[in-house]
């Protein structure tokens, strides 16, 4: 495999000599996370000129209250998906918060308890996908297959058809209440701070160099010292604690505890974070630029509701998005890397174990190796 | 027994295959230095693996029977002929679906967008009869294995063109697939009404007692277990999964095999929306949605590793008429059906688990022969 190696590092070896030769004031931009950024300023612009009422604060209201839930489960699905990994039980737990507020609002439990009951709730569900995974060594991607069921399935259990909606409105109005100006909701305010958050633990902690470490290579990063299966374990139950938490927002803000509340929501979520520049391969990716993914996304379906698109056409477009996201920087890196090596690299790699080989993504973190 | 008997032909050729990969005389491994290196465990593991997998299957064939026995002694009338038929049909299109899903999954890949292009080859036939209602049959079966063929061809390219995780490449197009039929039907819910009589008797006909879809999804089952367990083809689609590396270097054309594998794999799920259709007579654009769950949980209760490279296509088929069995056995037993789904859940959990128990259990008892002839 060592030609491998040498091949794939081509790429990197030309990013190198670029950077020494001088940063310029448009390199940020010439990385994924600052095109992603780009591309959001962009269609927001194009968007406020194009689409009638979208630059308005009631829709931008909209717009990131809409956000809010796929962004809280991305924080930690970015770091998750960066080791390696992938939870695709997030929706699905989401959802089956959401039906046991419900039942538990029914059965006349106070709501500042019920909420905490649904976080911890979900910290439990994200505990039994992390035992899976680090425990018992069992792929993530089957495991959350499986709970992604499991989880749905109880929240029906649980609530069944019935849907709870007579929560009070000081509750569902707080939730949905902006800051001063009318136009950035409180949660979208809170979610910014915990990106913020997750991003310094990602970016400027030891904790968080050791996860690009163990998606690079979860094998030597062991070697390295660093404790591989604590911090995935830890990683699913904060993706678990924050669906719980989406699901406590998703309830609120539709006034509504159902339990396929948040059906089909990982797409969007996986979408966002590989949007964003994560390699579904784990070792790469930003924080900041998932964020501006989740938004790119937001702002996307936002302006094509208002300009009349049907809501189904807005499952192919986030469909289209997530596969261009992954076809497209795998399709640069090979072009560019064909003409220095003059060899056509073969096609049609079984992928789902995914850290055999790395196609290169230009520009996105480089693990400390 | 005879399940048994059946299953461990198609797993003789597999430990060969993991044979080949290590250093040997076959010329193709010639050349696979890294991979010769590494072969004595997993060749050994997949070996052992091989022979518990049809235990495995006898496994499932016996928590079948243990079911329906239970089941019918605390209601009789599970076991009658009508009650019988219902669970075969049901049955049969979930192993049309779990035969192509087994061919994805051998290879070490995964195709989540089946319950869509069923959805769209079930609303498909239905437009077709409402556009031309004295089609004939073989058409209607033609345009659903055509549609679901290109589908998977859309699949395939993607992953084998941009060598991403077929994972991300069939989640997107499970929403790209579903909301083309949903822009397509636009709402629009097609009634039995509007179908035409044959078509619907084919759906219910039965030969000797046993529905005709039924037999359908048995001829599917055989070819593809065929292919599978005695082709060249099917053969390297167990190497594709044990060691892509090592299948590259031996000189299987990895890209070619696993988009051959998602092309039939659509056109399994498209002729899968045939039947379905021809079974409800009612279609509508959600038909199918979140049938990949049920299809991943049957392959992988029946003993199709997801980390790829062992299993068979008639262990699917038992997962899939297990999980059939269950749904009906808790209709039954009077348990609430929304158990249905957190049990789909359970079990794919239980199925990896104890995947991964037989697969240590075999490496070790493996390496535990093997170490006075390394040494």
């Amino acid at each position: 495999m060592a030609h491998d190696t040498l091949y794939a590092s081509r790429p990197r070896r030309a990013r190198r000599a670029r950077r020494a030769a001088g940063p310029g004031p448009l390199r940020p931009l010439l990385r994924w996370d600052g095109a992603v950024g780009l591309a959001l300023l962009l269609v927001a612009l194009g968007a406020a000129l194009l689409v009638d009422g979208f630059a308005t604060a009631g829709n931008v209201r909209f717009l990131l209250l809409d956000a809010v839930a796929v962004a809280l489960v991305a924080l930690p699905m970015t770091l998750v998906v960066v080791t390696g990994e992938i939870d695709l039980s997030v929706a699905s737990a989401l959802g089956l918060c959401s039906a046991v507020m419900g039942r538990l609002w029914v059965a006349g439990l106070p709501l500042e308890l019920i909420v905490v009951l649904a976080v911890a709730l979900g910290a439990v569900l994200g505990a039994v996908n992390g035992l899976f995974v680090t425990a018992f060594a069992l792929p993530s991607l089957a495991v959350t297959i499986g709970t992604l069921a499991a989880y749905r399935g109880l929240a029906f259990v649980v609530l069944g058809d019935d849907a709870v909606a007579d929560f009070p409105f000081e509750w569902t109005d707080a939730v949905a209440g902006t800051l001063p100006g009318g136009a950035v909701p409180w949660a979208m305010l809170l979610t910014a701070l915990l990106a913020v958050a997750f991003g310094v633990l990602l970016h400027g902690t030891p904790f968080g160099r050791g996860l690009y470490a163990m998606g690079n290579n979860a094998e030597a990063a062991a070697f390295a010292g660093i404790r591989v299966a604590r911090a995935k374990f830890w990683l699913f139950v904060a993706s678990g604690a924050t669906s719980g938490l989406a699901g406590v927002f998703w309830t609120l803000r539709y006034a509504s505890a159902r339990a396929d509340n948040g059906q089909g929501l990982e797409l969007s979520v996986v979408a966002a974070v590989l949007l964003g520049g994560v390699s579904i391969f784990g070792g790469r990716g930003t924080l900041p630029g998932v964020f501006f993914g989740v938004l790119l996304l937001a702002t996307l379906r936002n302006a094509l509701q208002l300009a009349d698109v049907p809501a189904d056409t807005l499952d192919i477009v986030t469909g289209s998005l997530l596969i261009a996201s992954v076809v497209v920087p795998n399709a640069i890196a090979r072009a560019r890397a064909r003409p220095a090596t003059g060899r056509a690299a073969p096609a049609g790699e079984p992928t789902a174990p995914p850290r055999q080989e790395r196609p290169e993504r230009e520009d996105t973190e480089d693990a400390p190796a | 027994m005879t399940a048994a008997d059946a299953h461990s032909s198609p797993a003789s050729p597999d430990a060969r295959a993991a044979q080949n990969a290590s250093p040997s005389p076959a010329p193709p491994a010639s050349g696979a230095p890294p991979a010769g290196g590494r072969a004595p465990g997993p060749s050994g593991g997949r070996r052992g693996a091989a022979r518990l997998g049809a235990a495995r299957e006898t496994g499932v064939l016996l928590a079948l029977l243990l079911l329906v026995a239970g089941t019918t002694l605390a209601n009789s009338r599970f076991l009658s002929a009508q009650s019988v038929k219902d669970i075969l049909l049901g049955a049969a299109v979930m192993v049309v679906l779990a035969a192509g899903q087994t061919l994805v999954v051998v290879t070490r890949n995964i195709d989540l967008s089946v319950g869509s292009v069923l959805g769209l080859a079930a609303f498909a036939t239905g437009k077709l009869f409402v556009a031309q209602p004295g089609a004939p049959l073989p058409l209607a079966l033609l345009v659903g294995l055509a549609l679901g063929a290109a589908c998977g061809l859309l699949n395939g390219a993607l992953i084998a063109a941009a060598r991403v995780p077929a994972l991300v490449i069939t989640l997107g197009t499970l929403y790209v697939f579903r909301g083309l039929d949903h822009s397509w039907a636009s709402g629009e819910q097609i009634n039995a009404a509007d179908m035409p009589h044959g078509f619907l008797d084919f759906g219910t006909a039965t030969v000797l007692g046993v529905p005709v879809l039924a037999l359908i999804a048995a001829a599917v089952l055989l070819a593809v277990g065929v292919f599978l367990g005695s082709y060249r083809t099917g053969r390297e689609l167990y190497a594709i999964g044990s060691e892509p590396t090592a299948a590259r270097l031996s000189g299987i054309r990895v890209g070619r095999r696993v988009f051959l594998a998602f092309v039939i794999s659509g056109a399994l799920a498209g002729l899968a929306g045939v039947l379905h259709a021809a079974r409800f007579g009612t279609v509508d654009a959600t038909v199918g949605t979140g049938m990949e769950l049920q299809v991943v949980a049957a392959v992988v209760v029946g003993g199709v590793a997801i980390f790829g490279g062992s299993g068979t296509a008639y262990g699917a088929a038992l997962g899939a008429l297990l999980l059939t069995t269950i749904g009906s056995a808790l209709t039954v037993l009077r348990v609430d059906p929304f158990w249905q789904q957190a049990v789909d859940g359970g079990l794919i959990l239980a199925a990896i688990c104890l995947d991964r128990v037989l697969a240590l259990r075999g490496t070790r008892r493996a390496r535990a022969k093997e170490a006075p002839h390394g040494a």
